[in-house]
């Protein structure tokens, strides 16, 4: 396995987001994604019905797919660019990686409050937000060098207050 | 003869009802009032505390689980013993608490482990409507009181969701009646950037201390604590 082949992994958690993944393995999106220099896709395709299909007509290009591992830590390391949905815990590990990261939410789950953190982090320029709808164009003019570095979260504050309120010092 | 006594021991029965209520309400509002101030304030209690503070932790589910696992290890070992609270169908919590106790305990070198964990029913699943919400609730709500009595904690942690609800006011009551002063510390998710959650706008009114995790919340709320972004 090259190791400098660049790879996208797209990830859907435990949901079934087939859109999301039909749209994607859309062969003129696997070619901007080749011309982006990606030449690995990789689908985590969760609940969803459908299997992503290696696009034809297009030299270099890989797309490979499992439903659900343990960990998906690995898949998200090895990854140049991460696809996923709008869930929290994906969105928070994948910025903690500092990997670029593409949510894209699922418009049948409206009212789902964990859009509230993903839209509030694209609008930190630490992620890129958009719907199944308008992923193409997003794709054809991404450029990750916009997006700006995330700061890991501080538990350790909480520790501090907590020995404050309780008269801990 | 005795109808008067019997009017003489109705009058005083009326009177230690009236006394009794009227003390219980100065101490819901002397509670309240301490509360309120201790929430508004940047200042903390001088007394340093010598005991341990006998913790218990819920443990919400999903996320709100992962979430409460980012926050446990940065806590000292005064935060002891720890009684973790789940709801009996959270097979994945109790798995992770357990594998979070036993990496505190080889990382202090110690064997005694030093927690228990306890189940009880759900409040509320995913998508379950507010009327049968409110029943199951309530049903929770039996489990908590002797839960929390039984257990006696100086400190609840809980972050959501609504299975925290019942015990907190359990826990309230406790403090209420002067049994036991249980602090209430409550974690709003990351997720929650907009609003409060339902657990969240309930315990605002009666925590001692209410986080968020993003600026606009506490300003939207300004009775909460904001300590930055946490997990």
């Amino acid at each position: 396995m090259a190791d400098d082949e660049k790879r996208v992994f797209l990830t859907v958690g435990t949901t079934a987001f087939n859109e999301l993944i039909n749209t994607v393995n859309q062969s003129d999106i696997c070619n901007v994604l080749k011309e982006l220099g990606y030449s690995r896709l990789l689908v985590q395709k969760g609940r969803g019905q459908v299997d992503p299909k290696q696009p034809e007509n297009i030299e270099g290009f890989r797309v490979e797919h499992y439903q659900y591992k343990e960990s998906l830590h690995d898949d998200m390391q090895e990854a140049d660019l991460i696809i996923s949905h709008a869930g929290a815990g994906t969105c928070l590990e994948v910025l903690n990686m500092q990997k670029p990261l593409v949510v894209v939410i699922n418009e049948e789950l409206m009212g789902n409050h964990q859009l509230e953190l993903a839209k509030r982090l694209q609008s930190d320029s630490h992620l890129f937000y958009t719907t199944c709808k308008d992923l193409p164009d997003l794709l054809r003019n991404l450029d990750i060098s916009s997006l700006k570095p995330f700061e890991t979260g501080r538990p350790e504050k909480f520790a501090s207050f907590l020995d404050k309120a309780m008269g801990i010092s | 003869m005795w109808q008067m006594y019997f009017v003489l021991f109705t009058l005083f029965m009326g009177l230690v009802g009236v006394f009794l209520v009227a003390y219980l309400a100065t101490r819901l509002i002397l509670l309240l009032l301490d509360i309120h101030k201790k929430r508004k304030s940047a200042k903390f209690p001088l007394k340093r505390r010598k005991q341990n503070v006998k913790t218990m932790i819920i443990a919400g589910s999903g996320g709100h689980t992962a979430e409460m696992l980012r926050l446990l290890p940065q806590l000292g070992d005064c935060y002891s013993p720890r009684h973790y609270v789940m709801a009996s169908t959270d097979k994945m919590s109790s798995d992770k608490v357990i594998s979070l106790e036993k990496e505190r305990s080889a990382g202090n070198g110690r064997h005694a482990q030093d927690y228990i964990i306890s189940q009880i029913p759900r409040s509320r699943e995913v998508k379950q409507s507010y009327l049968t919400s409110i029943a199951s609730t309530l049903y929770a709500g039996l489990y908590s009181l002797p839960l929390v009595a039984k257990s006696k904690p100086d400190l609840i942690l809980c972050n959501g969701p609504g299975t925290c609800v019942p015990i907190c006011i359990c826990a309230f009551l406790l403090s209420v009646l002067g049994l036991r002063r249980i602090a209430v510390v409550f974690v709003e998710s990351i997720c929650r950037v907009e609003s409060l959650s339902l657990s969240g706008r309930i315990l605002y009114y009666f925590a001692d201390h209410v986080i968020v995790q993003w600026p606009e919340l506490k300003d939207k709320y300004p009775l909460t604590r904001y300590l930055g972004r946490l997990v």
